[in-house]
């Protein structure tokens, strides 16, 4: 299944939201800094975790001859929201990518290292991709609803595990947009387009539609970048709540959204880890430079 | 309507003289194709529909005492002929018809040689089944030698209830030739390929002998029948023929026809504007409804519609699954790269290859090839008589599927790569696998796209003459590609089709001066079949945009 995955879409412009250039970081750091990657025990990358749910040790990724992440190893903690923040271009959209295997769809993709959920390899030749996907949820920077009804956008993902039962579907429909804070707004409402929404109520339909196929990991990719301040704290309230069932990773720019809603912070620059703490530690006393000279906006 | 307001000189400060003169090249150019197509439309429009209206019948005298009736099509200046007085002559073409006494339809007369024009009341009008348009007077209704009605005015009156009459009778013969008589003709057909194929089956001499003799019965049983039911058919057509009228033509000729062969009797000088616009609407239905007669001069073109749209939605059947499963490979599955390049140059290269190439390409390959083969292998009891080894139906819109397939890949392949990336992210995120996101997202989001390029798929079929002209179109065919006998549907049969008619009516009839109306009409006809399956294809297509429509960024 995966061999068939790999190919596909044209390597296009669309794989530069995820490939960018050095030049788009623009700024300059000192190499020696970046030199070798952080030792095992550097005290920059040590958050006190209580269950860690999905490790990553040692991975890196090119595309083709370009390396975007550089021996990258942490821990996520379960039903916590962790952040990734850095610059446009450092590697935490493609990080973020490869805990379910979205990297695949891209040819010339190369990785290296390994990413384990609950233990288990999601490299394994025996891993089912499709499984995964299902394990781990995803919400994307553009809200993207399929050109169905929003009922159908719900059940999509209950169908395509084989669910046929309308009343499970009902439920599970009522359950998920209840659980993304949109049932009241489009309960009437529920057999119109879903891109009869606004900006806000399509991207919490995606994760309503993310939440329907029950998974144990969400992944948010920059999913307030294209919202007004109001639908964001929507989100980010929503968010809050969907902490309680489900381990939330959000890659953001917007640093005061980390620190207002993460439990802890990933600063990754240029394909590097390069600060991995509590989210108020990393804010307040950040231990590298880089790390301050960022969340001080100093550059990026 | 917001006007637009031109910018002066004083407030832009730069004159855009350029910018001014190509939007009204721009506009000009539309205006010039809105004009053409408007005036197409009209010269079909007056031309073809101007044909069934109904005109006065003229009767005049000339200053050599001949008399003539008809009526007049066209009038013209006679070229070099100017008359005394300074005024241009002019000369008039009338429609004499009387096609048996006369020989020919049509007759040229210089008005300075009329002396006298008259509409006479009595003056009747005959549409026959042969001969075309008798115009006279009547004189006398008889049967055999018995006179039934004389006079004009008699005669008319006594003509309409026979006439009705008569018309039951021709509906109960077009039943018994077409029903009865038809299906033991088939089944008579049938007996002799049964008959064929046990001589080529591999059986011991008992057995044949045996069996020969079953179908032997069958086939004395059949005759028999046949027999019976042919004698009450010419029974029927002796009793339909019987009564006759008797006519005089304007020179004083008199000419008898069978009251069983008149389709219209008429008095077109007593008509009102009523009785003239239901006449009106009665030819158009003819013409659309009925078969053609007189070698496509008269009747309808029923069958050439039909063979027009089954070819067209046969032709769709072919190319949507053909072209939709081919662009969904070159985009979806196949690794981009040369070689999937060259075969999308060679797929829009396919676009522009001539029709005819392609009308050889499918009597080389589907007629002789697959149709041969399959001659051999599954109607060897027919041969010689080749079944699916000559042109049809099936042939002609599997070769037009090849011909327009390349407008629906390109098509669909547009389609597909309209739907965003993020989309199908969205589904694979969702473990979906690839073939579940492309069957329940993709193809959906595509599926205007996708209509779009059948919607031009069908349109350029509809249009295409040169190439089944080769493959299994005909002038004249003597059955419909769908009737009661079993398989309903004769995927074998020649057909009719509009185009071809126009081209046959127009420049191989044998009166092309009656027909050329008829040419306009069908062009006419023609261009509304068409333009009726892609609003039919249009509205699906805007049905689906409203349900799947998808976002704008």
């Amino acid at each position: 299944m995966a061999e068939s995955l790999e190919v596909s879409f044209e390597p296009s412009q669309e794989n530069q939201e995820a490939m960018p250039t050095d030049a788009e970081a623009g700024y300059e750091l000192p190499q020696a800094d970046l030199a070798s990657s952080p030792p095992e025990d550097d005290p920059a990358i040590n958050p006190q975790l209580e269950r860690p749910i999905l490790d990553v040790s040692k991975l890196s990724l090119w595309y083709g001859p370009t390396q975007a992440l550089f021996d990258i190893s942490l821990s996520i903690p379960e039903k916590r929201i962790t952040a990734f923040i850095g610059p446009s271009g450092c590697g935490k959209s493609t990080l973020l990518r490869c805990f379910n295997r979205l990297n695949d769809l891209i040819d010339a993709v190369r990785i290296e290292g390994d990413v384990t959920i609950e233990g288990d390899s999601i490299h394994d030749a025996a891993q089912d991709v499709n499984a995964l996907r299902k394990r781990v949820g995803m919400v994307f920077q553009k809200s993207n609803p399929f050109p169905k009804s929003i009922y159908e956008n719900v059940a999509y993902g209950p169908r395509v595990q084989g669910l046929r039962d309308r009343r499970k579907l009902d439920e599970i429909v009522e359950t998920s947009l209840r659980g993304a804070a949109l049932w009241d707004e489009v309960k009437d409402r529920l057999n119109e387009s879903a891109l009869g929404l606004s900006g806000g109520q399509q991207q919490r339909l995606c994760i309503a539609r993310a939440i329907a196929v029950e998974p144990e990991i969400i992944l948010l990719d920059e999913p307030c970048s294209a919202l007004d301040p109001i639908a964001t704290a929507k989100i980010e309230s929503l968010m809050n709540e969907l902490k309680e069932k489900y381990t939330l990773i959000i890659v953001t720019h917007n640093m005061q959204q980390a620190s207002r809603i993460s439990d802890y912070t990933a600063f990754l620059y240029m394909g590097r880890l390069i600060e991995y703490q509590e989210t108020e530690k990393l804010f307040i006393n950040p231990i590298k430079k880089q790390t301050e000279d960022y969340i001080t906006g100093r550059f990026g | 309507m917001l006007r637009r307001k031109k910018p002066t000189k004083k407030n832009t400060g730069r004159s855009d003289a350029i910018g001014e003169g190509l939007t009204a090249l721009c506009g000009g150019a539309l205006a010039l194709n809105l004009l053409l197509v408007a005036a197409l439309l009209v010269v079909l429009v007056v031309n073809g529909m101007g044909y069934f209206w109904q005109k006065g019948l003229l009767e005049i005298e000339l200053d050599d005492g001949r008399r003539l009736m008809g009526e007049l099509q066209e009038r013209e200046e006679i070229p070099g002929g100017a008359s005394g007085d300074g005024e241009q002559a002019m000369r008039m073409r009338i429609k004499v018809g009387n096609r048996d006494l006369t020989g020919q339809d049509f007759v040229w007369i210089d008005e300075p040689r009329i002396v006298s024009r008259e509409h006479p009341v009595e003056a009747v009008l005959l549409e026959r089944l042969e001969w075309g348009n008798f115009y006279g007077s009547m004189v006398e209704l008889r049967r055999g030698e018995q006179v039934l009605a004389s006079g004009p005015d008699e005669t008319w009156r006594a003509l309409g209830p026979l006439r009705e009459e008569k018309a039951d009778q021709s509906r109960a013969i077009h039943r018994l030739e077409r029903g009865e008589i038809g299906d033991i003709n088939h089944e008579l057909e049938k007996l002799r390929l049964v008959q064929r194929r046990l001589e080529l089956a591999d059986l011991s001499d008992a057995e044949r002998g045996r069996r020969a003799e079953e179908i032997d019965q069958s086939v004395v049983r059949a005759q028999a029948q046949y027999d019976a039911l042919s004698r009450q058919l010419f029974a029927m057509r002796d009793e339909l023929l019987a009564e006759t009228v008797v006519m005089e033509a304007a020179d004083g000729t008199r000419q008898v026809v069978p009251v069983g062969q008149i389709v219209r009797a008429l008095r077109p000088n007593e008509m009102g504007l009523g009785a003239k616009l239901g006449l009106y609407l009665g030819r158009l239905w003819e013409f659309v409804a009925d078969d053609p007669r007189e070698s496509n001069t008269e009747g309808g073109i029923f069958p050439a519609i039909f063979g027009t749209v089954m070819m067209v939605f046969l032709m769709s059947f072919a190319v949507a699954p053909l072209g939709v499963l081919a662009a969904l490979y070159l985009r979806e599955y196949a690794r981009q790269g040369p070689l999937v390049r060259m075969v999308r140059i060679a797929v829009n290269n396919l676009a522009g290859v001539p029709s005819i190439v392609f009308g050889v390409f499918g009597l080389g390959f589907f007629v002789y090839l697959v149709g041969g083969s399959i001659d051999r292998l599954f109607y060897p009891e027919a041969l010689p008589a080749p079944t699916y080894g000559t042109g049809g139906i099936l042939w002609a819109s599997l070769t037009l599927a090849l011909l327009t397939v390349p407008v629906v890949i390109v098509a669909t392949e547009e389609g597909l790569a309209a739907v965003p990336r993020v989309v199908r992210e969205g589904s694979l995120a969702l473990g979906a696998t690839k073939f579940e996101t492309i069957w329940r997202v993709v193809i959906p989001a595509a599926g205007p796209g996708i209509l779009t390029g059948l919607i031009l798929a069908m349109a350029r079929a509809a249009g295409e003459v040169a190439p089944l002209m080769i493959v299994g179109m005909v002038k004249l065919a003597p059955a419909l590609p769908i009737d009661h006998h079993f398989p309903f549907v004769h995927f074998e049969r020649k057909f009719m089709h509009l185009g071809f008619h126009i081209y046959d009516v127009g420049f191989q009839s044998p009166n092309v001066e009656a027909t050329k109306p008829l040419v306009f009409a069908t062009a006419l006809l023609l261009i509304v079949v068409v333009t009726i399956m892609n609003l039919v294809a249009i509205a699906v297509r805007n049905h689906l945009r409203g349900k799947y429509a998808t976002s704008a960024v």
